[in-house]
């Protein structure tokens, strides 16, 4: 049994301009142990959708149906103590802002101390042991003396390690990582994923990685889900997302980065804008966009489809056997 | 939606494109939205408006005037003649209150005005020059804020005399002090943003940028405490009045009218009992309006 | 050789950092630029990459005397920015211009694009009002945008939208230089690709020198003629845009391309990542020496003893880097 199991997955706000489609119907499975990758850009519904199954989604305005099953408790369901013993013991989250996310009047002990003072019921020596050990692994140097400061005397990068640390400090079997780098340098970036890969090794523990950045999910996720428009456009194994594409917004998205292209030349766009979520749209939410759209993608909403047993998609044309895409020359 | 870039082989008839535009939502109609959504703060600014037409325009169609006496009738509980009774001099209460409700809502809007003009002019200057020169002007009103308000009003009236206009400088000359701290507060963040940086980087004048970017953005809060405001500058009057320092008879504030209702609580409790209330009800229409515009008006709340 | 269209001598911005109640006294000074020399060639565009705390945006700014710089000159074509002050100042602002980050910051949200953009045209150049409508919209339209949104408020429109919006404004007053301090960097990826396009293509079509800021090396590779790599407040390689990303031969630039995700998942597997040490040092205690000394796979004693000038490097065409043990380490490699 898949450790995390999610089945038509819906979260819409309920706003006064009408009801934003956030997510809009999503079906996926992460095994124990396993990475998975979730890349969509801003509105894609990728951060909701980690957030409605934890009950992290203020509702109202959010109305969350569909059912997530971790390990047997179906999360969206179940009584709220049950759910706040696995949030932050079973399933941890890091943030994307490490300024924002850390309290900024405790010191980094307290806040690593927390979960397992409420989690574990650890006294507080014990529990400070595990602190400066969590520090210490998550490589923060002179872990002992630092782990008495306050969030503001470190810098970005280890704000973001110090994250990683309370995130991991329980042993969980998931963490959700929700563009964990993106407010960091590029080195810095490079440093926080090796740890995170890493530690992900060390501890067996699986991994969803939220980013918008197929470069950072190339090198870390075995699996990778394509999100647009609130639903998932293709999922299938790393490899095959970037050598076997068959969704035209993953190619798309992949041709429009400029590390793949010459010099000189123009940039492939995407043409048109990136879909709203309030407005719906019969039919493919690509489709106005889609370089190879037909009459019938306007109409029919296409579902997730296996094209292999390990490859789903979500293109009409692709489905019934019409299309083939070929991935982008790689630079 | 649609940013479709002008196709070169189709290109739109220049110069005339832009007479077919649609108008755009400013930022204010939405708030305005948002605030009629608000029933308390739209209950509030009703009733305020109620208030203001009674007062103002009330007193015309009224049998009595606030002045007249009849010291036969003198504390007479509430009748078909006199509907909110008489005070201690056969005075018309119902007269006096509508007389006395203009006099308040005068000072009130006066005196914020007042606050508002010196608050707004000093708080700009002072948030945008920054350095050594906001420091300056902040310490002084570090420095007047820790004056005792009470003394310095009664010192303005011993030497000046008592009079209304002098009541209402006075008053505004204190509550700048605030508006000032409020707004440089708003033009100190303001000034990060990207947006004044790129006027300074276009070259518009100083003059150019204060009045057309900056004013407009700050005025957001400047509304809402000005809202907030009005209230609390009653209240002032009114305490002033308790000690005797406000209005004099035969005028009347709502203040002076609270004062001698509380003297004459137990025989005659009516006229506590009626001018209180409707300061009550008024100052509570002005903060539910006053929280409505906040919540409207934040732009943390806005569409995007 | 012709005259150079942009020179800059040994730009230096300090900050001081004050402390005390009534007699302030400095205790320390963040070097945010700290002796940068570059010349760019008309209608050139060079790129200026570097992380947080490198100095490039403080660089860009100073450039366009938004802040007043601690030392050095700017010469464009001919006339000395730094000498300029006040009205002077003011009016010579029509000739370089500058696009910011934050599409959503940079835009008064209570003035309508007409009025943004008829503001801009207006304060440098003489256009009678009834002209004024017609040029706006050319300019929107130049810039990818249809007129039929001109009275339009800056929340109705998306970041990318928002980002020509600020372009359009840019080239408003007719600027020969115009520095992009990051662009893209706040706009989704897929938008990314049609804001470089637009930027490129104008500055061909109205042959603008253009300072493209950004952190992202492979957007920057793209566009720029030449890359500028900043490591606290300094520049540290200098050359043709793709022959730096292809070959960087100062250790930091290695570093940085060598972070860079390359969106292929085999070519990830098996690459060789130099991974830093630690994080990038602050500005206000800059090493000794050369500042990427403590961080550097093969710094030795002599790189503490003077900051490394930035000189050509021998048996590379066209390069420039700071590093003074270049040469050995070319040789081990």
């Amino acid at each position: 049994m898949a450790l995390l199991e999610v089945s038509n997955l819906q979260t819409h706000f309920h706003t006064r301009n009408g009801v934003v489609r956030a997510v809009d119907g999503i079906s996926f499975a992460v095994e124990k142990g396993e990475t998975l990758g979730i890349v969509g850009e801003s509105g894609s519904g990728k951060s909701v959708t980690c957030y409605s199954m934890l009950g992290l989604v203020p509702k109202p305005p959010a109305r969350v149906s569909g059912q997530a099953h971790f390990d047997g408790t179906d999360l969206l369901h179940c009584p709220p103590s049950v759910l706040r013993g696995i949030r932050g013991k079973r399933i941890s989250i890091i943030f994307q802002d490490p300024m924002t996310s850390l309290n900024p009047y405790l010191r980094i002990e307290d806040q690593l101390m927390e979960p397992l003072r409420i989690h574990e019921k650890m006294d507080k020596a014990s529990a400070r042991r595990r602190a400066v050990e969590a520090l210490d692994q998550v490589g923060v140097p002179d872990a002992r003396n630092r782990v008495r400061s306050y969030p503001h005397e470190f810098s970005g990068g280890m704000r973001q390690r110090v994250m990683i640390a309370m995130a991991l400090i329980t042993g969980p079997e998931l963490l959700i990582a929700d563009e964990p780098t993106t407010a960091l340098d590029v080195t810095v970036q490079a440093q926080i994923m090796e740890l995170i890969r890493d530690l992900q090794r060390q501890l067996g523990m699986a991994v969803i990685l939220i980013t918008h950045d197929l470069g950072v999910v190339a090198g870390f996720c075995e699996r990778v889900m394509v999100m647009y428009a609130g639903r998932i456009a293709e999922s299938a194994p790393v490899d095959e997302i970037f050598h076997q594409p068959c969704h035209p917004y993953n190619l798309a998205l992949q041709q429009s980065i400029p590390a793949l292209h010459h010099k000189g030349e123009e940039l492939f766009t995407i043409p048109g804008v990136p879909p709203d979520p309030g407005r719906p749209i019969p039919g493919c939410p690509f489709a106005p966009r889609c370089s190879h759209v037909i009459d019938a993608c306007r109409t029919t909403r296409p579902g997730l489809e296996p094209i292999t047993p390990r490859h789903h998609s979500a293109c009409l044309r692709v489905q019934q056997g019409d299309l083939a895409l070929k991935p982008s020359a790689h630079a | 939606m649609d940013s479709a870039p002008a196709n070169p082989s189709n290109p739109p008839a220049p110069d005339t494109e832009w007479l077919r535009a649609e108008k755009g939502e400013s930022p204010w109609r939405d708030a305005w939205h948002r605030l009629r959504k608000n029933h308390l703060a739209v209950a509030g600014g009703i009733v305020i408006l109620l208030m203001a037409l009674a007062c103002f325009a009330g007193p015309w169609f009224l049998t009595y005037s606030y002045q007249e006496q009849n010291l036969e009738l003198r504390e007479s509980p509430p009748s078909a003649e006199h509907w909110m009774g008489t005070d201690k001099l056969g005075r018309d209460l119902l007269a006096r209150v509508l007389s006395g409700g203009r006099v308040s809502l005068q000072v009130g809007l006066v005196a914020t005005l007042v606050a508002l003009t010196i608050g707004v002019l000093y708080g700009t200057v002072s948030g945008f020059l920054g350095g050594k020169t906001d420091a300056l002007m902040m310490r002084i009103v570090d420095i007047l804020y820790a004056l005792p308000f009470v003394v310095f009003v009664i010192l303005l009236m011993v030497f000046f005399g008592r009079n209304l206009v002098l009541l209402f400088l006075a008053i505004g000359a204190v509550e700048w002090l605030t508006m000032a701290r409020i707004v440089r507060g708003q033009v100190l963040s303001l000034r990060k943003q990207e947006f004044i940086e790129a006027c300074l980087a276009l070259g518009l004048p100083l003059r150019r940028i204060l009045l057309k970017h900056m004013v407009p953005n700050v005025l957001g809060p400047v509304i809402v405490y000005t809202t907030l405001t009005i209230p609390q500058v009653m209240l002032l009057e009114a305490f002033l009045s308790f000690l005797g320092l406000g209005v004099q008879p035969p005028h009347s504030s709502w203040g002076s009218l609270i004062k001698d209702g509380a003297e004459m609580m137990e025989e005659a409790p009516w006229l506590l009992i009626y001018p209180g209330t409707l300061f009550a009800v008024t100052l509570f229409s002005l903060n539910f309006l006053g929280d409505g515009l906040r919540d409207a008006l934040d732009p943390r709340t806005s569409k995007d | 050789m012709p005259d150079p269209f942009l020179q800059v001598d040994n730009l230096k911005t300090h900050f001081a950092v004050e402390r005390g109640l009534l007699f302030r006294r400095r205790v320390a000074t963040v070097k945010a630029v700290d002796g940068v020399s570059l010349t760019l060639r008309k209608a050139e565009i060079l790129g200026l990459v570097g992380e947080s705390g490198c100095g490039k945006s403080t660089l860009g700014r100073t450039i366009l005397q938004l802040i007043p710089p601690t030392e050095g000159t700017v010469v464009l074509e001919g006339r000395h920015l730094t000498a300029l002050r006040g009205d002077a100042l003011r009016k010579a602002r029509a000739d370089f211009q500058m696009i910011f980050q934050d599409p959503y910051a940079s835009l008064n949200p209570r003035m309508t694009v007409y009025n943004a953009l008829a503001e801009a045209i207006q304060t440098h150049l003489d256009v009678p009002k009834s002209e004024l409508p017609g040029r706006v919209a050319a300019l929107m339209e130049r810039v990818g945008l249809s007129p039929r949104f001109i009275r339009k408020y800056p929340h109705e429109f998306s970041g990318g939208q928002r980002q020509r919006i600020a372009v359009a404004r840019a080239l408003a007053v007719e600027p020969k230089l115009i520095i992009a301090d990051e662009p893209v960097s706040a706009l989704d990826v897929s938008i990314q690709s049609q804001i470089i396009n637009l930027l490129a293509k104008l500055s061909r079509e109205m042959d603008l020198t253009m300072i493209f800021i950004a952190h992202d090396l492979s957007v920057v590779k793209h566009i720029s003629d030449r890359i500028a790599v900043m490591y606290l407040g300094r520049i540290v390689e200098l050359g043709p845009a793709e022959e730096v990303f292809l070959n960087p031969v100062h250790p930091y630039t290695q570093a940085l391309v060598s972070a860079v995700p390359i969106p292929d998942p085999e070519r990830e597997r098996q690459r060789q990542r130099i991974i830093l040490s630690g994080d990038p040092p602050s500005p206000i205690n800059p090493p000794a020496g050369c500042a990427f000394h403590p961080r550097c796979p093969h710094a030795r004693e002599v790189c503490q003893a003077a900051v490394p000038p930035l000189d050509p490097v021998e048996g590379v065409k066209d390069r420039r880097a700071a590093c003074v043990r270049l040469p050995e380490i070319l040789e081990e490699a």
